[in-house]
């Protein structure tokens, strides 16, 4: 067994993979525990459908995918945010209806035109282990700033998160805050959809965060367990879908699932 | 001079006036208590002089100096903070979160602020527990630590005893009691408990469409406002 991982490693197919998949996993659960902890979970998983209807429209009409991709996501993430805030549409309504109205878009566009079933797979489950050069230059690209914003905005955006009000009471420009958590989540997703495919990706915005609140009592140990158990079960996830021949994204998920269970009981142990 | 004055302010929501005609004034070392029904407009009087609401009409005038971000607020308590994981020196920390600095890392003075205010609140010994395991009575204890680290001057409480426990209630008014006499500090505090602001507070704003009574609360019994309150004492 130790033998086929080393050989598989070896590989630079499998050496990309792990270099993109580990850096957007990480970014996606330190923005995980701000999404989870302001009620706004399923946002991930609203812009991923969006995400994934526009690559599907882009690749129709021989747009770059991404290129649309991209800004329509931040777009949406705007959106939602808002229509979180106003009464009209509650906020968990208003996700629910952009993200199924997405992806109904994507899968008629699809079916519209022909040959598409490749693009249409790929973007449902993504394609880790066939990431290009330039795919992880990418995300390296958006990671790195997303780590660097995160890293010196860290004190601000934790004020935000635990009280917005008192946040803007003493002079913190709280929307400004929320605009840049959304802007990266966006960014981040939309990588993220290479990698997991549009279905999946949303959990690893919210697995690594929830985990870590099963056992951390502080803001900074929370943050800091989501990013090592996030880079921890991708890697898990990845050596099982190599060795059983399991889908990539779908392991990930699951080993995220072992890792709240595991924390689960600990967290248990511990209080009881 | 005044530290805050109103003049014919009126506040509402999206062209309906809440309260209308507010004219009031708040001195240093006051202590002024904000009672009324619930709906009267006290909350929304509180986001006014947070800057976070503008007056449909009239205008707050704020002393030269007094930054609106030198403010001290301990907003009603939110749902969404129960299950928060955060050590209560973060929160007390998040205190200091206004200020101008480099990006938002926290100078050793603003280290040392947010535990000088844990040692007068009398929490020292909780700073790295967590902040949903605390008592009603420590939690908002932690809320006004942190309030405290972002003024020198005066204090904002939005019904600060909601919920606690009778002796829980009676610390808070103590200690609020005790930051405005030896510390010097401003407070402006919304409740509905009229008992109690009679006994602690230096003022009295009494709302209800417009403002009932405004004044020294050793007059309040003797006023108009005063009256109607004993009365429904009485038939209570
Ligand atoms: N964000 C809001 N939008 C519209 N109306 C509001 C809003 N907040 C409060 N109100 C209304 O304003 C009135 C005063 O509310 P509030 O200031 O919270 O009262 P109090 O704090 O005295 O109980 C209430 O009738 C309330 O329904
Ligand atoms: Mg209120």
């Amino acid at each position: 067994m130790l033998d086929t991982l080393v050989l598989m490693f070896s590989q630079p197919f499998m050496q990309r993979a792990v270099f993109g998949g580990i850096v957007i996993s990480v970014c996606a659960a330190l923005l995980g525990v701000s999404l989870v902890l302001k009620r706004y979970s399923m946002i991930g998983d609203g812009l991923s459908h969006v995400g994934f209807g526009a690559v599907v429209v882009a690749s129709a009409l021989n747009f770059a995918p991404l290129a649309v991709a991209i800004p329509v996501v931040v777009i949406a993430a705007f959106l939602l945010l808002r229509l979180g805030e106003s009464s009209e549409i509650k906020g968990d309504a208003a996700v629910a209806l952009v993200s199924t109205g997405a992806l109904a878009i994507g899968v008629v566009a699809s079916s519209l035109t022909t040959g598409m079933n490749q693009d249409f797979n790929s973007y449902m489950f993504g394609t880790i282990l066939g990431l290009s050069k330039s795919d992880v230059i990418v995300s390296l690209a958006v990671s790195i700033p997303v780590l660097i914003l995160f890293i010196l905005f860290y004190n601000r955006i934790f004020a935000v998160t635990f009280d917005e009000s008192f946040a803007k009471a003493v002079g913190v420009k709280a929307g400004v805050y929320n605009a840049l958590v959304a802007v990266l989540t966006s960014l981040v997703i939309v990588l993220g959809m290479r990698l997991m495919g549009a279905l999946l990706i949303s959990s690893l915005v919210i697995f690594p965060s929830l985990t870590s609140m099963r056992v951390c009592k502080t803001f900074r140990s929370v943050v800091i367990t989501s990013g090592i158990v996030s880079a921890v079960c991708f890697l898990f996830g990845i050596c099982a879908s190599v060795l059983y021949d399991l889908p990539t994204g779908a392991s990930i998920v699951i080993s995220n699932i072992v890792a709240f269970v595991i924390f689960w009981i600990v967290g248990k142990i511990k209080n009881s | 001079m005044a530290l805050i004055e109103a003049k014919n302010v009126c506040l509402g929501y999206d062209g309906h006036d809440v309260v209308t005609n507010l004219n009031f004034h708040v001195d240093r070392g006051d202590y002024l208590c904000v009672v009324g029904e619930n709906g009267s407009g006290k909350s929304t009087l509180i986001k006014a002089l947070l800057g976070l609401k503008k007056c449909s009409s009239g205008h707050l005038h704020f002393l030269e100096g007094l930054k609106q971000n030198q403010i001290g607020y301990l907003p009603q308590q939110t749902a969404a903070q129960k299950d928060f994981p955060a050590s209560v020196y973060e929160v007390v920390l998040t205190g200091n979160a206004g200020k101008k600095k480099f990006f938002g890392f926290y100078s050793k003075n603003d280290k040392r602020k947010a535990l000088d205010n844990m040692s007068i609140l009398g929490i020292s010994e909780l700073k790295n527990k967590c902040y949903r395991n605390l008592s009603g009575g420590q939690q908002q204890r932690v809320l006004l630590a942190r309030a405290l680290c972002a003024t020198e001057s005066l204090l904002l409480l939005d019904e600060p005893v909601t919920g606690l426990d009778p002796v829980a209630t009676e610390d808070m008014y103590d200690l609020l009691y005790h930051l405005n006499r030896d510390h010097g500090i401003t407070i402006i505090m919304v409740s509905h408990d009229i008992r109690a602001a009679l006994r602690y507070s230096t003022r009295m704003l009494h709302l209800r469409g417009s403002q009932l009574y405004f004044g020294k609360t050793c007059d309040y019994l003797s006023s108009e406002a005063g009256r109607i309150f004993m009365g429904g004492e009485d038939n209570a």
